[in-house]
């Protein structure tokens, strides 16, 4: 697709609306005909196009591999009003598969660039932009979509998406309102594989109910890497977690950016020389950038919005993989909500400690349970009417002042059986609330 | 600062070639591909390609040449020509929400499958000399203690199957009873401290658990065996492909230096282990690998003059895929009417989308049109459609029943092409051609089946 400098056959503009004979007739074959494997509720008319050309609002988030793919299948499709959000820069890296950019594009804002090439590609269609993370949003904004598209390249992101969206649900006496549901269309891959699923919140499964499905991220023990490396991945690992922090190559406070070839640099060259200690071989530079990304693609999500949008099938239901490693290979099933899910479940979580159970243990266990995986979790109570923080991460100056209270016991922290903990992490945008079971 | 030493299309295509290799990359460019008919569908599939750096395209859209639309007839004559020439050939269609894949190809061979889940190759059943002696420098019973906790699982269980042999007029433990004893007789060997407790030794969990991987016979597999016994590796020619003749080595290889096995991979996995004792024992395999390779390459030496790469690391998982080609499939003398009909015992399987495709190509050829694209024909082609139904199932005497509500769906259709549809095929399908061109991955044979109404997918071999 090389750069137009003569003008297309037909206008385009941002939100003029320019149609021309036929040019929803595939679509409109799904709308205005009845068939015998639509949703029982289907009622073939010429409204819905009316509906999705002018009403419907999607959100995609991320602009990514998945994003650009999505924008144009939804703009194709005949969606006129999307708003797709993504924080990040465009990279040489990036321009193998996501072919909203060109090299003139390096450096600019991935959501700015996607959206202004839809919007002058498809005439009528009308993408915003927003250079933003998700979390600078609040319900205000996410509540005006009617479907949510995720094209994220990290589980802590969707999850904090999928929080989101739980606590927009509406409860009139214990009967959900579904009305309050915005459908969740996620999408992931790796290489040769990857999934779709479709999340009902608050009826189907979510994204924590079935977070164990995610492998935890391979972590390999300390003592390998402090002292005991075998493969070129434990060096690289040494340079990362240990190196980097010690001898900060490039300033302080200057986090690895796995993006930046100086930095992949550094990182190789150091790990070359860890490796050569102990003579072990298969450091390369692109092992050493490996250890700090994924891949990405795929087009059966945008599918499932045309036909939520449109009622005019039953929606995935609910989780679709995919493996063309030999052949073409995959495998739909509908995922189950987990009874006790810590984010949709409404049931109260217990944390069930000794008095004399330490408050890191308390810690460990919520970065470590398969069901909770939480990063850095901040864990508030009320003791004697006064709200307290036990323990904060995020903020240097609180970690430094509650870091005395990990080697404590709950019965020193002044902490009551049956106390609620409020904790808060980046995996959730609300706190969660538990409920400490004394054991004895 | 120091500065990336990389040319700007190492950067550019990174992500990809994690997955293929430069020497992928490197077919992907020198390649050449046809495409014919520009329809949503195949721009999706060349855009996919576009991307990924295929080096050359040639672009044939039967609008702009004489209006006439590509139908099931062109694409067997067009079929046939292909398979004489041996140049790969892949049909795709976006209908309705309905996708279909056909690839003919008379013989792909494939020597990187990269396949996902492979058993290692440890050969503690039948150690070489090279390991049976590297396990001799072990004593485990006059180790320290942080030699004996850091001490390759594999060493152990080689340690304690000597000692079992020896106990068992040299028979593997072979069922569970047995198993369960030799894991036993590990466990045994823990370290225990002053007060008799058994200590926190990780490598020894690690032996107890890998027992039953380990004590799997070193054989070879038999999608490799049949492609030994295959005509192809027996009558070796001056024609012959590289990856027949590297073969005919590997064959001899096993005949005579292999023992009655494949060359030796090479690798291990990691495990619990001190950096020395692992690298050591790594080494022991990898340069067993290397001389196995070494004794390869002689072979082939002595069959052709020069050959490529020889490649015996990725022996255990060469694959070859010959498809059917279309005129097999369409002849009624050939037609697999076992596929068809064992599938179509579950009448909604996808099997019936594959016949209402085939049904909507004859109704083409009837009416010059496909069924219901206009909205005043739906209800009248549902009728004529039907016809073409039975005709088909007729003529393939095809003793099976197709639902009328596909029918009906197909009208419904009208030949759409959806985006979303499109976009998907197009992405497989780039998939599988990047497979062809780069001999890596393996391709599917040879009919694929997408719907999108379930979002489920089915391949046929047709």
């Amino acid at each position: 697709m090389a750069d137009l400098d003569e003008p297309m056959v037909v206008d385009g503009g941002t939100g003029t609306r320019c149609e021309w004979e036929g040019r929803w007739n595939h679509v409109r074959k799904f709308l205005e005909r009845s068939g015998p494997f639509t949703h029982p509720d289907f009622e073939a008319s010429t409204e819905s196009l009316q509906f999705m050309l002018d009403t419907c609002k999607i959100l995609v988030i991320g602009a990514g591999g998945l994003g650009c793919e999505l924008l144009k299948d939804l703009a194709l499709s005949g969606f006129c009003n999307i708003h797709v959000v993504d924080m990040d820069t465009i990279d040489v890296s990036n321009l193998n598969r996501q072919f909203l950019f060109r090299p003139k594009d390096v450096g600019r804002p991935k959501a700015d660039v996607a959206a202004e090439f839809i919007n002058s590609r498809i005439p009528g269609c009308c993408v915003v932009p927003h250079c933003k993370k998700i979390q600078d949003f609040d319900e205000t904004f996410y509540r005006q979509f009617h479907i949510i598209v995720c094209g994220l390249d990290s589980i802590v992101a969707r999850r904090w998406m999928n929080g989101m969206l739980l606590s927009l649900l509406v409860y009139e006496d214990g009967v959900l309102d579904p009305s309050s549901i915005i459908p969740l269309i996620d999408g992931g891959t790796e290489g040769f594989k990857g999934n779709a699923r479709v999340i009902l919140p608050g009826m189907t499964a979510c994204i924590d109910c079935t977070l164990e499905l995610y492998p935890p991220q391979i972590n390999f023990p300390m003592c390998t890497i402090a002292s005991m490396p075998r493969l070129p991945e434990h060096c690289i690992e040494y340079v990362r977690i240990l190196l980097w922090p010690k001898e900060k190559p490039f300033g302080d406070g200057v986090g690895l950016d796995g993006d930046d070839p100086d930095h992949i640099q550094w990182v190789y060259q150091k790990s070359l020389e860890r490796a050569a200690e102990f003579s072990i071989t298969g450091v390369t530079y692109r092992l050493t950038q490996a250890c700090f990304s994924s891949l990405f693609d795929s087009a059966a999500c945008a599918t499932e919005v045309f036909k939520i949008a449109s009622s005019a099938y039953i929606p995935l239901n609910n989780y679709m993989v995919f493996n063309d490693v030999d052949g073409l290979y995959t495998y739909t099933f509908e995922a189950e909500r987990k009874e006790n899910c810590s984010a949709c479940s409404q049931v109260p979580q217990d944390l069930h400690f000794s008095p004399s159970s330490k408050l890191q243990e308390v810690l460990d266990y919520l970065t470590e349970s398969a069901s909770l995986q939480m990063k850095s979790p901040a864990i508030t109570a009320t003791v004697e009417g006064k709200n307290k923080t036990l323990y904060l991460q995020s903020v240097a100056s609180i970690e430094q002042r509650t870091r005395p209270n990990l080697s404590k016991t709950l019965k020193e922290l002044g902490l009551s059986d049956g106390q609620e903990l409020a904790i808060a992490d980046v995996t959730t945008p609300q706190t969660m609330l538990f409920r400490l079971s004394f054991t004895s | 600062t120091m500065a990336a030493t990389k040319t700007s299309k190492e950067q550019r295509y990174d992500r990809q070639l994690r997955l293929w290799g430069d020497h992928g990359q490197e077919a992907l460019e020198n390649a050449h591909v046809c495409l014919i008919n520009a329809t949503a569908t195949g721009t999706e599939t060349l855009k996919n390609l576009v991307l990924p750096g295929i080096g050359a395209f040639t672009i044939v859209d039967g609008h702009t040449v004489s209006g006439e639309d590509v139908g099931n007839n062109t694409c067997l004559r067009l079929g046939s020509v292909l398979w004489s020439a041996s140049v790969p050939f892949l049909v795709c269609k976006t209908y309705g929400l309905i996708g279909y894949m056909r690839l003919v190809v008379k013989e792909h061979t494939v020597i990187e499958s990269h396949p996902d889940n492979a058993l290692e190759d440890l050969r503690l059943d039948q150690p070489f000399a090279e390991l049976k002696s590297h396990i001799q420098s072990y004593d485990l019973e006059s180790m320290e203690k942080k030699d004996h906790s850091h001490t390759p699982w594999i060493i152990i269980v080689a340690k304690y199957l000597e000692k079992w042999l020896s106990e068992h007029n040299s028979q593997p433990p072979k069922n569970y009873k047995e198993k369960e004893a030799f894991r036993q007789l590990i466990r045994q060997g823990i370290l225990k401290n002053d007060n008799d407790v058994p200590e926190d030794e990780e490598n020894f969990e690690e032996a107890v658990k890998n027992v039953n991987t380990a004590l799997n016979p070193t054989k070879i597999p038999t999608a490799v065996e049949d492609l030994i016994n295959s005509e192809q590796c027996s009558n070796i020619t001056s024609q012959s492909a590289s990856f027949w003749v590297m073969l005919r080595a590997i064959k001899e290889f096993i005949q005579s230096e292999g023992n009655g096995s494949l060359p030796v991979r090479g690798t291990i996995p990691d495990m619990i282990a001190d950096s020395q004792k692992f690298i050591n024992l790594q080494n022991v395999y990898r340069e067993k690998a290397m001389q196995d390779a070494a004794a390869v390459s002689k072979h082939v030496e002595c069959i052709l003059q020069s050959v490529g790469k020889v490649s015996c690391k990725n022996a255990s998982f060469l694959r070859v895929v010959c498809c059917r080609s279309l005129a097999e499939e369409y002849s009624v003398d050939s037609v697999n009417k076992d596929e068809i009909t064992s599938y179509m015992d579950s009448p909604d399987s996808e099997m019936v989308l594959y016949l209402m495709l085939r049904a909507v190509d004859r109704f083409y050829q009837q009416h010059s049109r496909y069924p219901g694209v206009y909205n005043y024909q739906v209800e009248e082609d549902i009728s004529k459609l039907k016809l073409c139904v039975n005709s088909l199932l007729q003529e393939y005497s095809l003793n099976v029943n197709i639902k009328d509500d596909y029918i009906h769906e197909f009208c419904r259709y009208g030949a759409a092409e959806p985006h979303t549809v499109a976009a998907f095929l197009g992405g497989s399908a780039a998939q599988e051609v990047i497979k062809i061109i780069s001999h890596q991955f393996v391709p599917f044979n040879n009919t694929f089946i997408y719907n999108a109404m379930s979002q489920t997918s089915a391949t046929f071999q047709l």
